[in-house]
């Protein structure tokens, strides 16, 4: 993985001493709310419902043991012994003192992390697929260009005061696990006709009060071009983004608004300028030394078949596991595995000190490297020999982080909501849990196969509802709290944005509701048709009828 | 009712005569509008001194408990973590969690196309 050099090393050792000043003088009076607060933001720092938030920035989403048993350090003595994994693949505390935020920066330093770009209205953290690097069929580790994106993008004095938050992903396979048609810009690795790689970039997706799925933008953009494509497209944004109105202020509304042909246009010049300058063109050796930091570990030579993992498959709990929970690898004899943090029941993405501290202590037992955040707030093993896959497994389970559900409908994604979130409308963790128990059937969960509930407390929509095969948001009625349905929504390759049902239901309906929707879908597909195919093919109004039915019944 | 967090640690306090208490059984409901308003100006020199921040008044039933669902949760701590936040060592029986009503019974409806 990527090791600090001097400058990244100085550059977050001065801004850790910035902050604590900031910090000292803000205690002291010298600094009111309205100058520190937005200092705080830009060290990830918020106060939120009950207390100070933190957000920890988890660069494309890989860790390190060493950095694992770090987080665990610090939420057990600077918190309350957990931590929230969220949809952008960061970390979040939820208790944090102001007093201690200095301190708890200086120990994310020594291990080379900080939460620059984690707030505000500059280019965040950039996020990548979670299985980069190891999956079969991809092109390119896309967190090659997200680190280069990275270090372009920090402290862009250009981009620190963008007209809002503006998010990249990238993602380096045809399948989309990255969500990338939902961000400000969204950037695939694709081959052109002749056989050189490059990049496919879309710009204008985003979800929040106004959801839009990305346009293509780049067709094919010339490795050593990037970064002078990307600074265009920021440049467009930054003069013409509206900056009057916070809703309509992301680069979504401003890329839907000129159309994918005018914005392509004004990129074009923009382009073209910065190109004549020739400051930002990609030096091969410079690619080549971020490249050499994310070279694949030496993988053994082994055979594909392992009969330690044939037999264990034997075993249902093992089996069910592996079914959904292991994706194919591009070396033979080994495999990526998702650790859910997704128990029925749990709050999704969160996970204890000491579970951190046995996962980083079971990557040492096992000799991986590296561990990743998904966006779907589950943790992934990138590089696992297939013959230890019965080990791991027994290991996982004492840490009761076995669940066999990634891509089930219990594998909810789920924002924080009113339980912790300051602009949240309503609750959605305890809804996720509500959910997972009434599914709680592993049989009944496989049977449904991929299906993707995605859950958001508010418009905002950091539960990524939008995309969602189902997607629910939680509003406010008066004080009280309501779930609307959304259905048909994908962030994925084929990516859609969901259609709203009809009126929302209570807290205590909610879950019957979806059951009826779920039991919609069953009635109705054909084939190996996931509940999204089954929409996509019949339509709304069925799954509206039967999930309306009964309240159609008591307004008669 | 007044609420803010305290700066240094973001610990929610609610206003009680002058000063500010962390329990919200302690915290003070006022009479009227006008003695919540100025309650809400006297905050202000607490925000002037680096004491609290973000102090806003927000409305409470006859019987001292929260209207909205929000601050009964802020009164608390989180529903779904009951070990955390004020409800570990404050009195928070009102957000005690309601029950749920029983489950509707019976076949799922019919799907017509």
């Amino acid at each position: 993985m990527y090791r600090y050099d001097e400058f990244d090393a100085a550059m977050v050792r001065d801004r850790v001493a910035q902050f604590a000043y900031q910090v000292e003088r803000r205690l002291k009076g010298e600094l009111t709310e309205d100058e520190f607060k937005p200092l705080r933001l830009k060290n990830g720092l918020y106060l939120q419902l009950h207390s100070y938030m933190l957000r920890i920035a988890v660069p494309y989403g890989t860790l390190s043991a060493r950095q694992l048993r770090k987080l665990a350090f610090i939420a057990r003595k600077y918190d309350r012994g957990y931590g929230h994994f969220t949809t952008r693949q960061n970390l979040q505390l939820h208790w944090p003192k102001l007093v201690d935020v200095p301190e708890i920066l200086g120990h994310l330093a020594d291990v080379e992390m900080h939460c620059i770009q984690t707030s505000g209205n500059c280019v965040r953290n950039v996020t990548a697929d979670q299985f980069a690097g190891a999956v079969a069929g991809e092109l390119e580790d896309p967190r090659i260009l997200s680190e280069i994106v990275r270090q372009w993008s920090t402290f862009h004095p250009e981009f620190n005061y963008l007209p809002r938050k503006f998010k990249i992903a990238v993602s380096g396979t045809k399948e989309d696990r990255a969500a990338v048609k939902f961000h400000d810009i969204g950037i695939e690795i694709v081959k052109n006709d002749k056989g050189e790689t490059g990049y496919r970039v879309f710009a204008g997706g985003g979800m929040g009060r106004t959801p839009y799925v990305a346009l293509l933008i780049g067709q094919f953009v010339a490795k050593e071009d990037i970064l002078a494509y990307l600074e265009a497209i920021l440049r467009v944004y930054n003069e013409y983004g509206r900056r009057d109105n916070i809703h309509k202020a992301r680069i979504k509304i401003l890329a839907h608004h000129l159309g994918a042909d005018e914005l392509r246009r004004q990129v074009e010049v923009e382009f073209a300028e910065i190109k004549k300058a020739g400051t930002l063109q990609l030096p091969a050796e410079e690619l080549a030394r971020i490249a050499a930091y994310f070279a694949p570990p030496a993988f053994e030579a082994l055979s594909d078949s392992s009969p330690e993992f044939e037999a264990a498959l034997k075993e249902k709990d093992f089996a069910n596991w592996a079914k959904t929970n292991l994706t194919a690898h591009k070396a033979p004899g080994y495999t990526i595995a998702t650790i859910s943090l997704k128990n029925i029941g749990a709050t999704p993405g969160d996970i204890s000190s000491d579970q951190l501290d046995a996962v980083a202590q079971l990557m040492d037992d096992f000799g991986y490297d590296e561990i990743r955040v998904s966006h779907e707030q589950n943790l992934v093993l990138p590089h696992v020999r297939k013959k230890d896959l019965p080990k791991l497994f027994a290991r996982l389970k004492e840490l009761n982080l076995a669940s066999a559900n990634a891509g089930l409908i219990t594998d909810i994604i789920c924002c924080p909501g009113l339980d912790y979130c300051d602009l949240a409308n309503a609750r959605s963790i305890p809804i996720a849990q509500k959910i997972q128990e009434r599914f709680a059937d592993l049989e009944r969960q496989h049977d449904l196969g991929e299906l993707k509930i995605k859950m958001s407390g508010c418009i905002n929509a950091c539960g990524h509802h939008h995309a969602g095969h189902i997607g629910i948001l939680g509003v406010d009625k008066k004080g009280v709290e309501f779930y609307q349905i959304q259905i048909g929504g994908s962030g994925a390759e084929d990516a859609s944005v969901g259609e709203i049902m009809g009126p929302g239901f209570g807290k205590d309906e909610i879950v019957d509701a979806i059951e009826r929707l779920v039991d919609t879908y069953v009635k109705l597909r054909e084939g190996n048709e996931r509940l999204l195919d089954t929409y996509r093919r019949v339509g709304m109004t069925p799954f509206k009828n039967s999930v309306y039915r009964e309240q159609l019944h008591a307004a008669y | 009712m007044l609420t803010a967090n305290r700066l240094r640690d973001g610990e929610v306090v609610y206003w009680r005569k002058g000063e500010w208490v962390e329990a919200y059984t302690d915290g003070e409901v006022f009479a009227d509008p006008p003695a919540a308003d100025a309650a809400l100006e006297a905050a202000k020199d607490f925000v002037k001194r680096n004491i609290v921040v973000a102090p806003y008044l927000f409305d409470v039933r006859e019987d001292g408990t929260p209207v909205k669902e929000r601050e009964i949760i802020r009164a608390a701590g989180p529903s779904v973590r009951r070990d955390t936040g004020k409800q570990t060592h404050h009195d928070v029986s009102f957000a005690a969690p309601q029950k749920p009503k029983p489950r509707a019974t019976g076949e799922a409806p019919d799907v017509s196309i």
